[in-house]
């Protein structure tokens, strides 16, 4: 049994290099705090230009529906914008909350393991497409189909939604099956053991008790929805007007930037008002990781 | 109804929208790569787009694969070291709540506020332009926090025996990382970063403003880092193939650009299917050469 054993003697220079390592990690953690602080602080500074340099005043901005930036003077108002988002995150998860808990109840307890081994692979394909190709498809097949049968130019908030939905359902699903799995299987069982059936023991035992991380996993979803800006972009016909009907045509806050942000100058008011919206996109963001945390903490298990 | 027909009313539905999805994805998956292989030759491969119809996505192809190796190069370390720190040397106050959040709010961020974000810093302030060089930062910006979570999620799986163990022999902190932490954690590691590979090839929303929306004819005799016709030229536009799926789209001045977006939509499925499959395999297969299971 012979053979080179290396030394484990705690030599200075290896109690130097642990914490010349434990620094340089810690480095690369703090990284992320001041990349955030940073896209913070640059984002807002742009957006706040509007408000402070330009003199537009913040309820113009929220709530009024004219947008004419190129006009003068520009009329600058974001109301359809923020209310297509809302109304196209709202439809989106209404479509696909129900489904995603669906597939996630049956990845953890109704799936025999044949199909879940079929169901499992399927929800991470969808989460890796890319989202242009969710947009391409949707303006292919999805607009024409709107287009035909339910009337409308096909460019629609409908279009919007259930491209989101499709986008939003990987995303519940596998945050949904993960709070699920990390149920403590004596609450089945004591249900079962009463003489529940699975279903019952489904909607009374285990939903309610899984609640903070569904409530999670749609929040999640949420954020992804009210974040995407290329897939929406492509299908909801871009038109700053409040929808009157699922097949009209609508406009997000992602989408008008995607558009407008090439063609303008910065500085401009137009400019500035776009990155106003950015700002608000940022802050809705906050606003939902916050709720998850607030959420996360009242978990039992 | 009584409670054993609401059961197997429920079971069904659950049934019915769980296959409904894998239809979904299906059929989806197969209409799109149905449509758009037959473009795939070698010519459409090859060569650069034209402003008339026969133009080709060769340069935004190599475009989507050079700003991924070069994000991963960037990523790669800076994420494993945060990782590391998390899962290994964060004691549990609030500094390390502070990194937590911050690696989450970064994580949910719309793609598009990070390509904005790089729009003022790399291609402005820093004066980059549109580049390969200020899309490779804005995609770290947007693969830390993804890096980071894989690198703390298989390091923090590793048995925690592993760890005790060797700490218990005497090593540091660090050498029982380098030596048995991370070798054991690699499955877990390389599944995630080609996992990760598959998500930031198919980003589009984070280049439109960093990286640009065209791409210079490319030299392939070139390989200096700064000249505007070299392959690996740093500090040219460099479209990838995502970001021109949506140029055509929103331009729609080629004729055939519908064909063209078909067979580039094709192809970037194809590239993710392979990502991910090969992420499942090449997990696998290290971790039974690593574990020495049959």
């Amino acid at each position: 049994m012979t053979g080179r054993r290396p030394s484990l003697a705690l030599t200075s220079r290896r109690r130097i290099a642990d914490q010349f390592t434990r620094g340089v990690f810690l480095g690369c953690a703090a990284l992320l705090v001041v990349t955030i602080i940073g896209i913070l602080v640059y984002v807002s500074s742009r957006g706040l230009a509007t408000f402070v340099r330009n003199h537009v005043s913040i309820f113009t901005f929220l709530f009024s529906k004219t947008w004419q930036p190129d006009d003068s003077p520009a009329q600058i108002g974001a109301a359809t914008f923020i209310v297509g988002s809302l109304e196209v995150t709202l439809g989106a998860i209404l479509v696909s909350a129900p489904l995603s808990i669906a597939a996630a109840l049956f990845l953890t307890e109704i799936g025999p393991k044949w199909a879940q081994n079929v169901l499992q692979p399927a929800v991470e394909l969808f989460v890796g497409i890319p989202s242009v190709v969710y947009g391409w498809a949707g303006l292919r097949i999805l607009v024409p189909l709107i287009r035909n049968h339910l009337g409308g130019l096909g460019f629609s908030i409908l279009a919007g939604c259930i491209v989101l939905a499709i986008m939003a359902l990987p995303t519940i699903t596998t945050v949904a099956t993960d709070s699920l799995k990390a149920l403590p299987v004596g609450l089945k069982e004591a249900s079962f053991g009463l003489g529940a059936t699975r279903w019952q023991t489904i909607q009374r035992v285990l939903l309610p008790a899984a609640l903070p991380g569904l409530l999670t996993a749609i929040i999640l979803g949420m954020a992804r929805a009210i974040g995407e800006a290329l897939a929406v972009q492509m299908v909801i016909g871009n038109t700053p007007i409040f929808p009157k009907s699922l097949t009209d045509r609508a406009s997000t806050l992602t989408s008008i930037i995607t558009l407008d942000m090439g063609n303008t100058v910065g500085g401009t008011k137009w400019n500035n008002s776009l990155w106003s919206m950015a700002m608000l996109l940022l802050l809705i963001a906050l606003v939902l990781i916050v709720t998850i945390r607030v959420i996360s903490a009242k978990r039992v298990y | 109804m009584n409670a054993r027909t609401t059961d197997r009313v429920a079971t069904g539905i659950i049934w019915t929208i769980s296959a409904g999805i894998v239809a979904l994805l299906a059929s989806f998956l197969g209409y799109l790569l149905v449509r758009g292989l037959r473009y795939l030759t070698p010519h459409f491969l090859s060569n650069p787009p034209s402003t008339i119809a026969g133009g080709g996505v060769g340069p935004e192809l190599w475009n989507s694969f050079y700003l991924l190796f070069l994000t991963m190069l960037i990523t790669i370390p800076l994420g494993v070291g945060a990782g590391i720190y998390m899962a290994e040397f964060a004691p549990a106050n609030k500094v390390t709540e502070g990194i937590r959040l911050a690696t989450e709010t970064l994580a949910s961020l719309p793609s598009i506020i990070v390509g904005l974000f790089g729009l003022l810093l790399f291609v402005q302030r820093f004066h980059w332009g549109f580049s390969v060089i200020a899309g490779a930062f804005a995609l770290t910006v947007f693969n830390l926090p993804i890096i980071e979570r894989v690198t703390e999620n298989a390091i923090r799986s590793v048995p925690s025996g592993l760890r005790e163990g060797s700490l218990a022999l005497g090593m540091t902190r660090w050498q029982a990382i380098r030596t048995v932490i991370l070798p054991a954690a690699l499955p877990g590691l390389v599944t995630g970063f080609i996992l990760t590979a598959g998500r930031i090839f198919g980003e589009a929303a984070a280049l439109i403003f960093t990286a640009g929306q065209s791409s210079s004819a490319l030299n392939w005799g070139d390989i200096s880092l700064w000249n505007g016709s070299s392959p690996l030229a740093l500090n040219r536009p460099a479209e990838t193939l995502a970001v021109h799926i949506w140029k055509l789209n929103s331009e729609g001045l080629v004729p055939d650009y519908r064909q063209i977006a078909d067979g580039a939509a094709a192809l970037l499925i194809l590239c993710v299917l392979i990502f991910n499959v090969s992420a499942r395999f090449l997990g696998r297969w290290l971790y039974r050469r690593i574990t020495a299971t049959r």
